[in-house]
């Protein structure tokens, strides 16, 4: 079913969203409405034109797909499906996701992937296109970060304090650079093809929407962000 | 010695004529103070490693055993104490936070015990509550600011979710790895019992715990622990928590070691390394960004669950209150200084934010001067010790109040403040099994019921004595309190008067 959300508030097109018997539903000119799909099961929307901050937050099994950017905290706290972004993302995608996936064909904003986590298979993913503001996988205590820098001619594709307060997890980049100022809570080192291996399937989906080639996309330098156990943050502290 | 060496701050006292040897002070201590002596037959006790969590001097068979504070001190300093002597000593050993568990100890006033309650003489007789009905029923939530009909003149009954409480005490949230399943347990039975809440904290919920999830109150903290659409349905209310009392604008840490087994499932992070809870949401740096994340909760949750907003008592908690009434919430939950926690940085703990009389009299003004007060509840906490600490605060304003220090202490605990260790003997502030079991939570279960319906009691009495039947009749009820010892400053912001007034 098709709505048009032309002029429409968020708590009305929502709530036709969640009303909706069809499983398939396609939003038109959208225009800023927020928490679509917030918590939502089970359906695959497509929406065309710029949805509102927090766009699937909570999201619990649907699959999105965005013809046009988003704005801030999408994904936020997703627990399972799929967001497909076909532009750019605001800052805090992918914000405590805990599952599913969110790719992104451009660049994404600050805070992206921060506070993902992980329990044994239900591992979130986020593969970003382009480049990613400052701020990148900040406490992140599981999941999988991938930037691809496309277009960025190997440059870092990140901004300032990746991975601060790292404690679990992983981050991919793109790129020739190894990043600089690191807390020393978090281990970098250049990828090897087993690392790449791992995010393969990531990056074939990733092409499959967006066109490319995988193997290509994979064959540059990777560096690996990874949490340092050896230099846990307790050392921080002193019984009192 | 060198110049880290502490003598012990608390001596463990041995009657060795009552002493049997019986070894149970060994084998109840996880700081293995305790330790038998093949050659001479005796116990011996290692000071230096006691918390005072008096778990032996409760368990000895023959009351052999007494723990007093050691007599030996550093040369007198009424600037330099011996506290902030031996602060230095460890950071500079350390280079480390000063970490320290439980509310601040220091020695700051408490309005609570400089207020006096009223009672009815003569006129507007007393009521008594053996007798008579009394009402405790609290509801939380957005009230009607008017009556609303339809177009058949018929009375629009469609309200705003509230929470219904058989009185107004609530158990504060206190997460799962914080306290052990077996304190979370018995918290959330009480609750169920007493027709009132227990609050998560923001650890996520145990599968075991959702089948009581008319009871819960789930909690949604920067972390974002355990947070998924299930559980945000499973509770009857979702707070967003932004601040607690005992450490305003510092993030939750939970230390690796506890985080074991399920505590790592369900907070969905590495076992053993250490949780953490920033600061701030990353996605709040605004009213309308609060606003955004009650409404986004409010849609997964089809509008259907009240949103609490936790706020630590700051200096400018009326302003920020306000803004909270704004943001969609339909509670606001304000926990004072004295809050206690898991885990604090000592100096925080003990040096941020205010007292939470003067918070919630300041909040309950603000939000009544600027015509918003039915657009919140409010619930204070933090802490609230005693039945007459509730009357007080209704008194001043709150709807209700949150109790997590007093619950803890129902179930068992000695207020030794060491929970950041994960060794605690009581079974409540630990994930280690063999300690985790000592809390049966049957007995704890029945002994926070005890505490509710005796606080119960005694509000019915106070509220009798009053002449007042109905909690309602309380709320903001200032007049019912007189200052005692107060400067005119400290009224003033109390909204009372001084006692002889």
């Amino acid at each position: 079913m098709n709505i048009n959300a032309r002029g429409l508030h968020f708590k009305d097109l929502n709530a036709q969203v969640r009303a909706a018997a069809a499983r398939d539903i396609v939003i038109d000119n959208c225009l800023g409405q927020r928490y679509i799909g917030s918590g939502l099961a089970g359906k695959n929307l497509v929406i065309n034109g710029l949805p509102g901050n927090a766009l699937g937050a909570y999201l619990d099994g649907s699959q999105i797909k965005v013809y046009g950017n988003t704005q801030e905290a999408t994904g936020d706290t997703m627990n399972e499906g799929e967001i497909v972004i076909f532009g750019d993302a605001g800052d805090a995608t992918g914000y405590a996701m805990r599952g599913g996936r969110i790719f992104v064909q451009g660049n994404s904003g600050y805070r992206t992937g921060i506070h993902m986590k992980e329990y044994q298979d239900k591992i979130p993913v986020v593969v970003i296109g382009g480049r990613v503001g400052s701020f990148l996988g900040e406490y992140q205590a599981g999941g999988v970060i991938v930037v691809l820098g496309i277009g960025q001619s190997g440059q870092l594709p990140v901004g300032y304090f990746t991975g601060t307060g790292m404690h679990g997890g992983k981050i991919f980049l793109r790129t020739d650079f190894e990043p600089e100022g690191l807390p020393p809570q978090v281990i970098c080192r250049e990828a090897t093809a087993e690392d790449k291996q791992q995010i393969l399937g990531y990056v074939q989906d990733f092409c499959a929407y967006f066109g490319g080639e995988p193997q290509q996309l994979l064959a540059p330098k990777f560096y690996v962000l990874l949490p340092n156990t050896k230099n846990p943050y307790k050392q921080l502290y002193v019984n009192n | 010695m060198s110049v880290d060496f502490f003598y012990p701050e608390y001596e463990i006292v041995r009657d060795q004529n009552r002493c049997i040897s019986c070894r149970v002070c060994e084998r109840q201590c996880a700081n293995c103070v305790h330790a038998f002596d093949e050659a001479s037959g005796k116990m011996y006790a290692d000071d230096s490693k006691c918390v005072n969590c008096h778990r032996c001097v409760s368990l000895c068979p023959t009351r052999a055993l007494k723990i007093v504070k050691s007599g030996n001190t550093f040369k007198t300093n009424s600037n330099w104490t011996n506290d902030y002597m031996k602060e230095i000593y460890r950071q500079a050993n350390s280079g480390g936070v000063l970490l320290s568990s439980m509310g601040n100890p220091a020695d700051f006033p408490v309005y609570w015990d400089k207020i006096l309650i009223n009672a009815s003489q003569v006129t507007n007789p007393s009521i008594d509550p053996l007798r008579e009905p009394m009402e405790t029923r609290t509801f939380l939530g957005k009230k009607p600011a008017k009556i609303e009909r339809d177009c058949d003149g018929n009375i629009i009954t469609k309200m705003e979710p509230n929470l219904e409480l058989a009185l107004p005490v609530l158990f504060g949230g206190m997460s799962y790895g914080a306290i052990s399943y077996n304190a979370h347990a018995s918290l959330a039975q009480a609750a169920k019992s007493c027709g009132t809440f227990y609050n998560t904290g923001e650890g996520g919920l145990h599968k075991d715990f959702y089948q009581y999830g008319t009871n819960t109150i789930v909690q949604v903290a920067s972390g974002r622990f355990g947070v998924y659409k299930d559980y945000l349905n499973a509770g009857a209310a979702i707070e967003i928590k932004i601040g607690q009392g005992a450490k305003p604008g510092i993030g939750g840490h939970l230390p690796g070691l506890k985080i074991v087994g399920d505590i790592s499932q369900t907070r969905m992070i590495p076992q053993g390394t250490d949780a953490i809870s920033p600061a701030p949401h990353h996605d709040i740096y605004s009213i309308e960004d609060l606003h955004q994340l009650v409404y986004s909760l409010k849609e997964a949750t089809d509008y259907q669950k009240p949103i609490i907003v936790k706020i630590a008592a700051v200096h400018n908690v009326a302003a920020i209150a306000s803004g909270v009434a704004r943001s969609g919430a339909d509670i606001i939950a304000i926990d004072g200084f004295r809050g206690g926690t898991g885990a604090a940085p000592t100096r925080i703990r003990d040096n941020v934010g205010i007292p939470i009389e003067l918070a919630l009299a300041s909040v309950d003004q603000r939000l009544r001067d600027e015509g918003i007060r039915g657009n919140i509840s409010v619930i204070c906490g933090g802490s609230i010790r005693n039945s007459t600490d509730v009357v007080k605060a209704i008194a001043l304003g709150a709807d209700a109040v949150y109790i997590a220090t007093a619950a803890l202490l129902a179930m068992g605990c000695h207020l030794c403040r060491s929970c950041h260790t994960g060794n605690c003997n009581w079974g409540i502030a630990t994930q280690k099994p063999e300690l985790v079991k000592r809390l049966n939570p049957e007995i704890a279960t029945q002994r926070l019921i005890n505490l509710l319906n005796a606080w119960e009691h005694e509000i019915t009495e106070i509220m009798g004595g009053m002449g007042i039947n109905s909690i309602e009749a309380l709320r903001g009820n200032r007049l019912m309190l007189r200052g005692i010892g107060l400067t005119e400053k400290e009224l003033e912001i109390l909204g009372i008067k001084h006692a002889g007034e």
